[in-house]
C-alpha cells in the first residue's frame, strides 16, 4: 500500500513546496500561431499594402509577442524568455533553409526540360542559335578534368603545410605561413585568374607552344588550386589540431618516430574532418567561372586534353548559355547548373562514404 | 630482460620553470617501484624524463643523467625512438588508437616499426592481450575498434599495446586513476604478474595502491608551488609506510600534509 507523506515543515520561500508547474495547454503555440496569421492577414490584406509573403512575416513577429505574453501570464518569465528564444532560432533555422530550399526546387524545375541524352553526350560544336540540341558534354569533361588536376595538385600541398605549421612549424616561419594563408582566403577568383594569365599562360606556356601563349584546362587548374589551397590549409590544420596529445604521446611511447605517428595515427583520425575541408574546396572550385574563362578560354568543342587548347567547364558554360540570345540557350544553362549541384552533391556523399569506411564500423 | 635505472641529478625544466631538481634514485630490474607525492610535486615529469616523453612538449628539457645498464639515455648519439622502444609507457588516461581495431592497437607497436608477418603479429598479439589478462574477453572481437571496450578494458587494452613491443621496463602514469575498483584490482593484479619480466615504476595517488603493489618506493615533495619538486625519502616500500625516516614523508603518509 502506497501512502502520501505529506511535511508540513516551514520552507524558505525561495524552494517552492511543489514540483509542478502551471504550463500552457498543447494546443497553446499552434493557436497563437494561426490567430497571429489571421490578424496578419486582416492587416495587411485590409490596409492593401502587401502579399502573402509580408502575412507571413507579420505573423510570424506577432507568433512570437502572442507567444511571449501568454507564456509570461501563465507560465513565467522564465518559461517565456525560453520558448521565445526557442521560436527564434527555428525560424533561423527555416531562414536559412528557404534559400536552399527555393535554389533547388529552381534548379529542378527548371533544369528538367533539357535533362536527356542528348545533353550529356553533344557538346556545343556547330549548334547554332537556331538548333534546340546541343549539350554540356564538353563542359563536363572540363569541369571534371580541372577540378581533377586542381584537387591532386592541392591536396597533398595543403595537407603537407597545414602539417608542418601543425606538427613542424615553430617561430616566425609557421606563422608567415599562417598569415600568407589567410590572406590567400581573401583573394578574389578572377586575381587568382589574372595571376594564372600573366603568369603561366603569358610567360610559361609559349615555352612548349612554339613561342605562341595558348589557353588550356591546366592553366584553369592551377588558378583553382590557388582558390583551394587556403581552405585546405586551415580546415586541415583545424583537424589536425583537435587530435588529443595523449594519442600522439602514446604512439611515441611504443617507439613510434613522429613522422610515422603522424602518418599512421594523426592522419587517419582526423582523416574525417580533412575530407569535409576538400569537398568544401572542390565544391567552391567546381562554381568558379571566372579563372576559367580568363585562362581556359572556354569553347564549344570536345577537348579531353587540359594541357592544349581551349576547355570550357560547367560554370562557365551556364554563363555563356545564360547569356546568349539563342531561345534554346537559357534551358542548357538551367540543366548545366542543376548538373553542377548533381556533380558536387555525389562527389562529397562519395567522399564522406570512402572517409567513413576508414573509422570502422561501430 | 629487464634492466637497471639510474638516474643522478635529473632535473627538468618546462621553459624557464623547474619543475623536479637533482633527483638521484637508483631502480632494480624486475622491481616496482612506486612514484608517490603531492600534486605538481614532479612525479610525472620525472617518469616522463625516464623514456624521454617529457622532451615532446615545446620547450621542455631535462638535465643530469639518466643510465639504463650504463648506457646514458640523454647522449647525443642516443635514437629516441629505440629508448621509448625499451622503455615503454601506460597513460593516465586510456588512449587506444581510434581508427584502429583491438588487434590493430596491440600490435600497433610493432606494425609501425616494420613488422609485416601476420604470423608473427598473430602471435605477438595473443600473447600481449594474454599478458594483459584481456585475451578471454576480446577474443571474439578482435576486428571490433579498441575505442568501443569499457575503460578498465581500454587500459589494459594500453598495457597490452606496451608489452607487445616487449620492452624492458614498463612506465605507468597513475594508469588506475580513471578506473572504477574492480579495473583497479585487475590492473594491479597485472602489475604483479608482469613483474616476472619488466622493471615497473609506476606513479600513483593512491597510498594503499603504493603499498599493495610496489617494492620500493619514492616520496617526491615540493616546498611551495613555484619550487621544483624534490625527491624526499626513497626506500623499501614496507619502511617508507611503517617507518620513514623523514619527517615529511610521515606527514604526507599519515595524510597530515598533502
Amino acid at each position: 500500500m502506497t501512502t502520501t507523506v505529506t511535511t508540513h515543515r516551514p520552507r524558505p520561500a525561495a524552494q517552492p513546496d511543489s514540483l509542478r508547474a502551471k504550463r500552457l495547454p498543447r494546443y497553446a503555440a499552434p493557436a497563437i500561431a494561426l490567430a497571429a496569421l489571421l490578424v496578419a492577414a486582416a492587416v495587411v490584406y485590409g490596409t492593401g499594402i502587401g502579399g502573402a509573403v509580408l502575412v507571413v512575416v507579420v505573423g510570424a513577429l506577432l507568433y512570437l509577442v502572442g507567444l511571449f505574453a501568454a507564456a509570461n501570464a501563465v507560465e513565467g518569465r522564465r518559461s517565456a524568455r525560453n520558448r521565445t528564444w526557442s521560436a527564434l532560432i527555428h525560424s533561423a533555422f527555416v531562414l536559412a533553409v528557404l534559400p536552399l530550399a527555393s535554389v533547388v526546387w529552381t534548379l529542378l524545375s527548371n533544369g528538367v526540360d533539357r535533362l536527356d541524352g542528348n545533353f550529356f553526350l553533344t557538346s556545343m560544336n556547330n549548334i547554332g542559335a537556331r538548333d534546340p540540341e546541343g549539350g554540356a558534354y564538353h563542359a563536363i569533361v572540363g569541369t571534371l578534368e580541372q577540378v581533377g588536376i586542381a584537387t591532386l595538385i592541392t591536396v597533398p600541398l595543403g595537407v603537407l603545410c597545414a602539417i608542418y605549421v601543425v606538427e613542424y612549424g615553430r617561430g616566425r616561419f609557421a606563422f608567415a605561413i599562417r598569415f600568407f594563408v589567410d590572406v590567400m582566403t581573401g583573394i578574389p577568383s578572377i586575381v587568382a585568374g589574372l595571376f594564372v594569365l600573366a603568369f603561366w599562360v603569358l610567360i610559361v606556356s609559349p615555352w612548349f607552344n612554339d613561342g605562341r601563349p595558348s589557353f588550356s584546362g591546366f592553366a584553369a587548374a592551377l588558378a583553382l588550386s590557388v582558390l583551394m589551397l587556403p581552405t585546405v590549409v586551415r580546415s586541415t590544420e583545424e583537424m589536425l589540431r583537435l587530435v588529443p596529445a595523449p594519442l600522439r604521446e602514446g604512439a611515441y611511447a611504443l617507439g613510434v618516430p613522429k613522422w610515422k605517428t603522424i602518418l599512421r595515427v594523426v592522419l587517419p583520425t582526423a582523416l574525417p574532418g580533412i575530407v569535409t575541408g576538400v569537398m568544401l574546396a572542390i565544391a567552391r572550385a567546381a562554381g568558379e567561372t571566372a579563372p576559367v574563362l580568363l585562362v581556359a578560354g572556354g569553347g564549344a568543342a570536345i577537348n579531353f586534353n587540359a594541357f592544349e587548347n581551349n576547355q570550357s567547364s560547367l560554370a562557365l558554360f551556364v554563363y555563356q548559355q545564360a547569356g546568349d540570345a539563342s531561345r534554346y540557350a537559357p534551358a542548357r544553362a538551367w540543366t548545366a547548373a542543376l548538373t553542377l549541384v548533381a556533380l558536387v552533391l555525389v562527389l562529397t556523399i562519395a567522399a564522406k562514404l570512402l572517409a567513413r569506411r576508414n573509422r570502422l564500423g561501430r | 630482460m629487464a634492466k637497471r635505472i639510474e638516474a643522478s641529478n635529473v632535473t627538468a625544466y618546462y621553459g624557464a620553470f623547474k619543475a623536479i631538481e637533482n633527483i638521484n634514485l637508483t631502480v632494480e630490474p624486475k622491481t616496482v617501484t612506486a612514484l608517490i607525492g603531492p600534486s605538481g610535486c614532479g612525479k610525472s615529469t620525472f617518469l616522463r624524463s625516464i623514456n624521454r616523453m617529457h622532451e615532446v612538449l615545446p620547450g621542455a628539457r631535462v638535465e643530469g643523467s639518466l643510465t639504463i645498464d650504463d648506457q646514458d639515455i640523454y647522449d647525443r648519439d642516443v635514437d629516441v625512438t629505440a629508448v621509448r622502444r625499451m622503455i615503454g609507457m601506460v597513460f593516465q588516461r586510456p588512449n587506444p588508437f581510434p581508427t584502429m581495431s583491438i588487434y590493430e592497437n596491440v600490435v600497433a607497436g610493432l606494425r609501425l616499426n616494420g613488422v609485416r608477418k601476420k604470423s608473427i603479429l598473430d602471435e605477438a598479439a595473443e600473447k600481449a592481450l594474454r599478458s594483459a589478462n584481456l585475451w578471454d574477453e576480446v577474443k571474439d572481437r578482435l576486428g571490433k575498434p579498441g575505442a568501443g571496450l569499457s575503460g578498465g578494458q581500454q587500459q589494459r587494452l594500453c598495457i597490452a599495446r606496451t608489452i607487445a613491443v616487449e620492452p624492458q621496463v614498463v612506465l605507468m602514469d597513475e594508469p588506475c586513476s580513471a578506473l572504477d575498483p574492480i579495473s583497479t584490482l585487475a590492473i594491479e593484479d597485472l602489475i604483479f604478474q608482469l613483474k616476472d619480466k619488466f622493471t615497473i615504476i609506476i606513479v600513483t595517488h593512491n597510498m594503499q595502491q603504493a603499498a599493495r603493489v610496489s617494492d620500493r618506493t619514492a616520496f617526491f615533495s615540493i616546498d611551495k608551488t613555484g619550487e621544483p619538486g624534490r625527491l624526499i625519502e626513497y626506500d623499501s616500500t614496507q619502511k617508507i609506510f611503517s617507518n620513514p625516516s623523514q619527517k615529511k614523508t610521515e606527514d604526507y603518509i599519515t595524510g597530515r600534509f598533502g
